[in-house]
């Protein structure tokens, strides 16, 4: 057997295991993806309900004041959280996050704010630390599966910084939104300070006026952080979301790649076959001649 | 006579939703019973509270509630929890076995906020599930 026909054939071995386990990964990320969205539904009653207490709340009592809701006339620095997620084979996702949070901060510098980083998912933690970026907090484990505990500790975090006198005077939020299966979003958001919307037109139900116990302030300190918490909470579920559906996609072309090759591998080596068994029987060919043309010249 | 829309809700899933007479919910003000046509209300609910929902036909509905509130609007009730459970789904062997080593835990550190935490908790889980502790 010809040497290039070793090679191809060890080739065309070699792609084909890959094939195999991209396309056992795709497979699975399309099985997640779907649990990843049912956790996206199962959380939008509560976010649903909270935005409705915390409108009531608003709408209800006329002077606004909150920490929460107060925007510093100077700001100095803002907390920025990057959502990634904590293992690779997802294709551009992790780049896109880290390229808009890049232009966030350029953004946030060319107004004179000092932007910080906070990091969840290892792939964003890595990209930070290996420029030894300074990040102002870091959480890894839970991008594909995030608890409402996980996002708890994030808000903590970020609310502890906010309310904090040297802290950080704005909190932005980037992250993947699952537009649909096919397309996946980076979005940035600014979560505080909150900004109450004054609208004139008047909604379709009138609110009642509300009753508060204790008191509509303590309400709404409670209510805040549980808000920015499930904001937090929505954003961690749609990037897990958004991590499985571009790693289904990014691990399809790669199967796709991969039949191609093996397509491509397949042909050359049937013509490298060919070749040798054509040169074998012109070989033969010839020397059947040469023994015949030597007797003939005997004679 | 006109019954309450109620809904039960974590941050995590939809614990129960469903039609009721009365909701019986522990305010940090105190106990706080709805019925039909109750003024609008939005409160703040206790640490390791129990949550009971009264039907006409059936057994109580009763639930472990961890923190959140209570939103009363109209005949709608919703009660955001940071977390819950129905009493039926508690494990009570676990919840008390948790109580047990919060209880061992404040006895050796008397400032242990977690350890009082988690034995409030527990002990409304214990409650929701129809325990005596």
């Amino acid at each position: 057997m010809g040497a290039q026909l070793r090679a191809l054939r060890r080739r065309i071995k070699s792609v084909k295991s890959t094939a195999k386990i991209t396309r056992a990964q795709e497979l699975i990320a399309s099985s997640r993806i779907v649990k990843a969205q049912q956790r996206m539904q199962a959380a939008v009653p509560y976010e649903r309900e909270i935005t409705h207490a915390l409108t009531a709340v608003v709408s209800n009592t006329s002077k606004l004041a909150h920490p929460l809701m107060e925007a510093k006339e100077q700001p100095r620095r803002a907390g920025v959280l990057i959502v990634t997620s904590d293992s690779g084979f997802c294709g551009g996702f992790n780049a896109n996050i880290l390229r808009e949070a890049e232009a966030l901060a350029g953004l946030l510098r060319s107004r004179g704010v000092e932007p910080t980083p906070y990091v969840t998912g290892r792939k964003g933690v890595t990209w930070h630390s290996f420029r030894n970026r300074e990040m102002g907090g870091q959480w890894v484990g839970f991008s594909r599966r995030p608890a409402y505990t996980d996002a708890k500790e994030i808000a903590d975090t970020l609310i502890g910084a906010f309310q904090d006198e040297n802290g950080i005077d704005e909190i932005h939020i980037v992250s993947t939104e699952f537009v649909s299966m096919l397309t996946q979003a980076v979005v940035v958001k600014r979560i505080l300070p909150l900004v109450v919307e004054e609208t004139t037109e008047a909604p379709a139900v009138p609110l009642p006026y509300f009753e508060f116990e204790p008191t509509a302030g303590d309400v709404l300190d409670s209510l805040l952080p549980r808000y920015i918490e499930s904001r937090i909470f929505t954003a961690l579920l749609e990037s897990a979301a958004s991590e499985e559906a571009a790693r289904r996609r990014a691990m399809k072309s790669a199967t796709d790649n991969a039949n191609e090759l093996i397509r491509v591998f397949t042909m050359q080596m049937n013509q490298a076959r060919q070749a040798e068994i054509t040169q074998e029987i012109s070989e033969i060919v010839g020397g059947a001649n040469a023994l015949a043309d030597a007797a003939a010249g005997k004679e | 006579m006109a019954k309450l829309r109620v809904g039960v809700v974590s941050p995590e899933r939809e614990i129960w939703s469903g039609e009721a007479d009365m909701v019986i919910a522990k305010t940090v003000d105190g106990e706080l019973g709805i019925m039909p046509n109750h003024a609008p209300v939005l409160g703040v609910l206790v640490e390791g509270g129990v949550l009971r929902v009264k039907r006409d036909s059936e057994a109580d509905l009763v639930a472990a509630v961890h923190g959140g509130f209570i939103s009363v609007a109209g005949n709608d009730v919703s009660i955001l929890a940071e977390a819950a459970e129905l009493g039926s789904e508690v494990d009570v062997a676990a919840a008390r076995d948790a109580l047990a080593r919060a209880q061992a835990s404040i006895e050796t550190n008397q400032d242990d906020a977690d350890a009082r935490l988690e034995a409030k908790r527990s002990r409304a889980r214990l409650r929701a599930a129809g325990e005596d502790v």
